[in-house]
């Protein structure tokens, strides 16, 4: 058991014996360590303003992501190396990515610029070359920036990412690269004392036991929810399990016929092998959060807490997804819509741990479609998000599995609809459309901030709709940007 | 990029911004970053849990006793008078008696920590006894509140007119608010001085108005306080009058603890503390021709103001200013209402009223197009101001109108807009989902403060005795470019490079009585003193050279840090010195006032306006018309800075104006519920564009011909009009919506959300 976090700041390994278990990695930043260079828009995680990067040991290899540190628990660093703006131009010289910036004019107030310059140093070190435009909007899609436009931060990104890789972290990386590896080792870690901490159990026994001795502890995963119940709710959470370091919660195991994804994989590391099912899907994961959200947040946490409009849910429910659970000794799965009781309650139980989800890959005669409808195209909460998997069956739909996010408390099937379209010719589109009024009865959606009731109606059928013009081989465009195009295109 | 012969090598040039490196390195100090004194107190805020009603009980023990709480504030604590208002006394700074918005700020906990006070600031019981509160413009309408009185430009030939036109079409437009999302929220931090003296850290575009207020809510005089504000990280209009209730709390709290105070908002009670773009309901009445020539306009505005009038008063009547945008209106009434609701107070918010009062006009041009069955950009060029057709509603000619012609057509060839719209038609023919749009449309925008009053400007610049500058003076940073752009002038005056001009933070002390860095006027203004400052230091220092050289002052030239005279030279840092020697004053204020300006509002006469800056766009979107969903294609822009002071800095604020208008007109939607709670209060509900939301294809070129007017170095303000270029966007969705069935007006709510171009694909398929 260690009693302390360690992980690496400034070239050096920081060791902390306590600290506030709800202490975010913002705070610690910009008060104990008056680093203000990172700075806070809106302490959500939606601006980007104060993201940092982590580079950890992926694969035997350096591995740079990028993060909100407004919401990120400081506890969830260990084993990392934090980099922030403070460190990009180390002894006065301008890293490539700043010198592009300053040529370019990507700045004007500035007080996105750090954050927007991490998230490009990230790219310097992570993205394809040349860098895209396409490429360029995914790597941006955490950032706003309310001054510029974003296209002289666009040209100077393009300009900075190409060739190779010249920067002095690069230069550094085998020392950098050892220093980490020194600090990997496997044992549990609690930090604080049985009534208040943060622990970080290293295997499946030791959080399936602190998880049962401490059922009113909070599971921590990536922290994209849960960090804003603390800045936001300003919840005190006394104990906290961060589930990051446990082994074998992080792995992706391929089937014949099926994908497992361990719950603690990220958004980011699940979207080659989710894209890999359908090109649907990696359109959903490219449009999921944004690049921070996706490298903190996992599968399993997402699924876990349970997010009426979570666009994983549905597109998994509609692939015939089970969720697996474990509670001490005792395992269960389930058909994830069973998962999803009401608003705000799943059939976990306390002390129980979402271990994984597995999925169905699509079959011989399979069609599957996902669309995910919001006012912004990036880093938007769908105002309804819809999913489906077609059985065919020689021009007929002999199965059809339809879900929604956005329409009801919970993600959720529409099963009169299914019912309605079994059967149905591919066709006849005049079957469908009356197969398709049957969605009134399978949802009641509510108005809100994001769409009205009505709307969302009408686009649950028009989604569902267009799904079937595009399975039936209809000879018309019925998407802005084609299939592949949102992740592909240049 | 074209340059100007005559002018040295600083101005014109594209420099970096002066905080540059600073930015991207992460030094860049904001007010946040600032090194707290020990002991530094933090602040937040109790707020109203009812949009409206009697305050019956404020029950604060449990926030009293709260961990870390050092006191707590409310509106009867205030030292002075308990007002945070600009002018008229309506605003609070701490509610009393009556809240009239939902989270309204009724207390304030100071606290030894952040956290602490964001905490108990949640557990005090504000007891209301609540009414319906009035919400929308409907509920206003219905209700009949004013925060001020009707305005009208009223015209007896327009029902005459209309009932005389070919054509009329009615109808009424809505246009929604918009929220600032400056990137870092209102801060304030205080530092009591000796006696009655107050500093007062501020992220502020109004550092005049903050110290009077500050001074007001204290009791003491204004020359016990002094406010700084070194830069903003972005204001946008959000911090002209918005800054100055959380300076004033922080003041309150640093006077009555005698510790630092420190007050930043958290996001979302930024959102729900302060005022944003008005929205507007203009219902119109239009006649025109054949050629879809206007003959009569009928133009009633009705604005959301909020609970009080903070800046409505300018920023409406600027919407009646902008409501002819580029257009001969022969006869036109445009009347408008300034309605009160139980919201928070809507403010100042870059274009200020123009891009609503322009957004209803260029709606009601689509219509006229759509309903004649012409091609809008066609009956928009039938309907530009001219030579003869040339004054205003409000009676000021538009002198230079024969800019507008050349602009627009050049930007119609560049962007090849006859090709394309043949290639979008042939698309939309073929595609009975997606339909493409395409529009054109222009900008005019008049560049002065419509209260006489606040043009003017002061600096102070100083030369030390190694050549060395200091440059102060009262506009202030937020990320437009301000303080390099009058470095750059100042620079150019001397003969020195940029480098030699020290930029120093805007503070009361050193330049008084300014006006806001607002109205895009913050290089037209402070340029002008600050060259004014320079010149009379320069004059003097010419002197000086010309008696060493022998020469006349008038002979003396500044360039390249050398000043030269009669064949002889001296370096400018030791002609420096030598005045020194010579006790020659080497300081100077400069002072300008805007010339020729003399709006009288009551008479509705007179010239509000020194000249107008000129632009115009044209976008090209795509459409689903199954979803709403929207993608702009391409934009090309073409606008006119006149003799750009700085070319790359122009550039960023054209771009980054239309993109935030292109937010303000799709994606970013201010949603109320009944209860007049705000439900988009964060990003995570209220959505800007992001970079993909920005096309890939986005060509902007400068208009680059002089001013006209003795406007510094001849350039033009740029601050504001590219907001307004966004309505090419709205325009192009109009046009894509108005392929379904073409031949009927498009009716089209902003901002266009997928929801709002649904309804709209919706009616025009006849299916609402």
């Amino acid at each position: 058991m260690r009693r302390s976090l360690r992980f690496v700041f400034r070239g050096k390994v920081v060791e902390l014996n306590s600290f506030d278990p709800n202490l975010t990695l913002l705070e610690w930043l910009r008060e104990e360590r008056r680093a203000t260079g990172t700075k806070e828009g809106c302490n959500e995680g939606d601006c980007g303003a104060c993201t940092v990067a982590l580079a950890r040991l992926r694969d035997g290899r350096l591995h740079l992501q990028p993060v909100n540190a407004c919401i990120l628990l400081l506890g969830q660093i260990d084993g990392a190396e934090l980099i922030t703006i403070e460190d990009l131009s180390e002894g006065g010289v301008l890293h490539p990515i700043q010198q592009a910036m300053i040529e370019h004019h990507g700045s004007q107030c500035g007080f996105c610029t750090p954050g927007i310059v991490m998230s490009l140093f990230v790219a310097y070190h992570e993205a394809e070359r040349p860098l895209t435009r396409t490429a360029f909007d995914d790597v941006l899609s955490g950032n706003l920036c309310r001054c510029t436009g974003y296209r002289p931060i666009a040209d100077a990104a393009m300009s900075a990412i190409r060739g190779a890789i010249d920067d002095a972290f690069a230069a550094d990386s085998a020392a950098r690269q050892f220093r980490l590896e020194a600090l990997q080792e496997g044992s549990d870690i609690l930090i604080g004392h049985e009534a208040r901490f943060f622990a970080s159990p290293a295997t499946l026994e030791s959080l399936l036991d602190i998880a049962l001795r401490h059922p009113d502890a909070t599971l921590l995963a990536g922290g994209t929810d849960v960090g804003l119940w603390v800045t936001k709710k300003l919840s005190d959470l006394n104990k906290i399990i961060w589930l990051g370091r446990v082994r074998g919660l992080g792995g992706i195991e391929e089937t014949e016929t099926a994908l497992k994804i361990g719950a603690m994989v990220t958004h980011d590391a699940a979207m080659p092998a989710l894209a890999a099912l359908d090109p649907d899907l990696e359109t959903l994961m490219r449009r999921f959060g944004s690049r921070q959200v996706r490298a903190s947040g996992t599968v399993g946490g997402n699924l876990a807490n349970g997010s009426p409009i979570g666009d994983l849910a549905p597109a998994l429910i509609a692939l015939g997804a089970t969720i697996e659970l474990r509670k001490g000794g005792l395992m269960r799965s389930m058909p994830l819509e069973s998962f999803f009781l009401s608003y705000g309650k799943q059939a976990r139980e306390a002390g129980e741990i979402v271990t994984g989800i597995s999925i169905p890959k699509l079959k011989e005669g399979m069609a599957f479609r996902a669309f995910k409808i919001s006012k912004r195209f990036d880093e938007d909460i769908s105002a309804v998000m819809g999913a489906f998997r077609f059985t065919l069956d020689q021009g007929t739909i002999a199965e059809a599995r339809l879900a929604y996010g956005g329409m009801a408390g919970v993600p959720a099937r529409a099963r009169a609809t299914e019912a309605a379209l079994a059967g149905v010719a591919l066709d006849d589109p005049h079957a469908w459309t009356a197969a398709l009024k049957h969605l009134e009865e399978d949802f009641s959606p509510i108005s809100d901030m994001r769409a009205s009731a009505d709307y969302r109606r009408k686009v649950a059928r028009a989604i569902l709709g267009k799904a079937l013009l595009e399975v039936a081989g209809g000879a018309a465009s019925t998407r802005i940007i084609a299939r592949e195009g949102v992740v592909h295109a240049s | 990029m074209p340059r100007d012969a005559q002018a040295l090598s600083v101005v014109h040039e594209s420099l970096p911004h002066d905080s540059a490196t600073l930015h991207v390195t992460g030094q860049a100090t904001y007010v946040d970053d600032i090194p707290e004194p020990h002991g530094t107190l933090h602040i937040a805020l109790g707020l109203a849990p009812r949009a409206r009603g009697r305050i019956v009980a404020l029950d604060l023990a449990a926030v009293r006793s709260a961990e870390g709480v050092v006191c707590v504030i409310t509106g009867k604590d205030v030292p002075g008078k308990n007002d945070s208002s600009p002018h008229l006394g309506d605003e609070p700074m701490l509610a009393t008696s009556e809240v009239a918005f939902h989270n309204q700020a009724v207390f304030a906990v100071v606290a030894t920590t952040r956290k602490a006070a964001r905490l108990a600031a949640r557990l005090g019981r504000i007891e209301i006894e609540a009414e319906t509160p009035c919400v929308s413009i409907a509920d206003a309408r219905a209700e009949g509140g004013r925060v001020l009185p009707d305005y009208a430009w009223e015209n007896d030939h327009v029902a005459h007119a209309l009932s005389e036109a070919q054509h009329r079409l009615v109808g009424e437009i809505e246009i929604g608010g918009q929220e600032h999302f400056y990137l870092e929220g209102q801060v304030a931090f205080a530092l009591p001085g000796e006696g009655d003296e107050m500093f007062v850290h501020s992220s502020t575009q109004h550092p005049s108005e903050v110290q009077h207020i500050v001074a007001r809510v204290l009791g003491v005089a204004d020359h016990n306080v002094t406010i700084e504000c070194r830069r903003m990280g972005g204001g946008f209009g959000g911090k002209e009058s918005q800054a100055s209730q959380f300076a004033a709390i922080a003041a309150v709290a640093a006077k009555l603890t005698k510790y630092p105070c420190k007050l930043r908002l958290d996001r979302d009670d930024d959102f729900v503390l302060t005022g944003k773009r008005h929205d507007f309901r203009s219902a119109y009445q239009v006649g025109f021709d054949e050629e879809g020539r206007i003959r009569a306009l009928d133009l009633a505005l009705d604005a959301r103001c909020g609970y009080s009038a903070d800046l409505t008063l300018g920023v409406v009547d600027r919407a009646m200013f902008h409501s002819d945008n580029a257009y001969f209106l022969p006869e036109a009434q445009i009347s408008t209402r300034r309605l009160k609701t139980n919201t928070v107070s809507n403010t100042a918010y870059r274009g200020f009223g123009g891009p609503q009062g322009m957004l209803a006009t260029e709606c009601i041009l689509d219509a006229i197009a759509h309903q004649l069955g012409r091609d809008p950009l066609d009956v928009r060029k039938a309907n530009f101001y001219a030579p003869g057709r040339d004054r205003t509603p409000y009676g000021m000619p538009v002198a230079d109108c024969d800019i507008l012609l050349p602009l627009v057509e050049r930007l119609e060839t560049t962007s090849e807009y006859r090709a394309r719209r043949a290639e979008i038609a042939a698309f939309n023919a073929g595609s009975p989902i997606l339909k493409k749009g395409i529009a054109l449309t222009p900008v005019k925008f008049g560049i002065s403060f419509t209260l006489k009053h606040l043009n003017q400007a002061g600096a102070l610049v100083h030369v030390y005795s190694d050549g060395s500058v200091s440059l102060n003076h009262g506009g202030t940073e937020m990320g437009q470019g301000l303080y390099v752009k009058v470095a750059q002038i100042v620079a150019d005056v001397f003969g020195l490079p940029l480098a030699a001009v020290k930029i120093t933070a805007t503070n009361t002390s050193k330049v008084p009585n300014t006006g806001p860095t607002a109205a895009s006027s913050g290089s037209d203004l402070n340029g002008m003193a600050a060259k004014i400052a320079a010149e009379t230091i320069r004059e003097r220092m010419a002197a000086e050279a010309a008696r060493r050289f022998g020469c006349m002052p008038g002979d003396v030239v500044f360039e390249h840090g050398m000043v030269r005279g009669a064949g002889a030279e001296i370096a400018f840092g030791a002609l420096a010195k030598a005045c020194v020697l010579e006790r020659i004053s080497l300081s100077s204020t400069g002072f300008y006032s805007t010339p020729g300006i003399t709006w009288d509002r009551m008479k509705r006469t007179g010239r509000p306006f020194f000249y107008f800056a000129y632009g115009a766009a044209c976008s090209e979107v795509i459409i689903d018309t199954m979803t709403g969903e929207m993608k702009l294609l391409r934009a090309d822009i073409l606008h006119d800075c006149g003799q750009s002071l700085n070319p790359a800095i122009d550039i960023g604020q054209i771009e980054g104006g239309f993109v935030q208008g292109l937010g303000w007109l799709t994606t970013e939607e201010l949603v109320f519920d009944a209860e007049g709670r705000l439900r988009t209060h964060a990003p995570s509900t209220y959505k800007i564009p992001v970079a993909s939301d920005v096309p890939a294809d986005l060509r902007t070129a400068l208009w680059y011909e002089p001013n006209r007017e003795a406007a510094i170095h001849h350039s033009k303000a740029v601050g504001e009009p590219p907001v307004m270029l966004a309505i090419s966007v709205f325009s192009a969705v109009a046009d894509a919506v108005h392929a379904i069935r073409p031949g009927l007006p498009v009716s089209l709510r902003a901002p266009a959300t997928p929801e709002a171009i649904l309804d709209a694909c919706d009616a025009q398929k006849g299916l609402a």
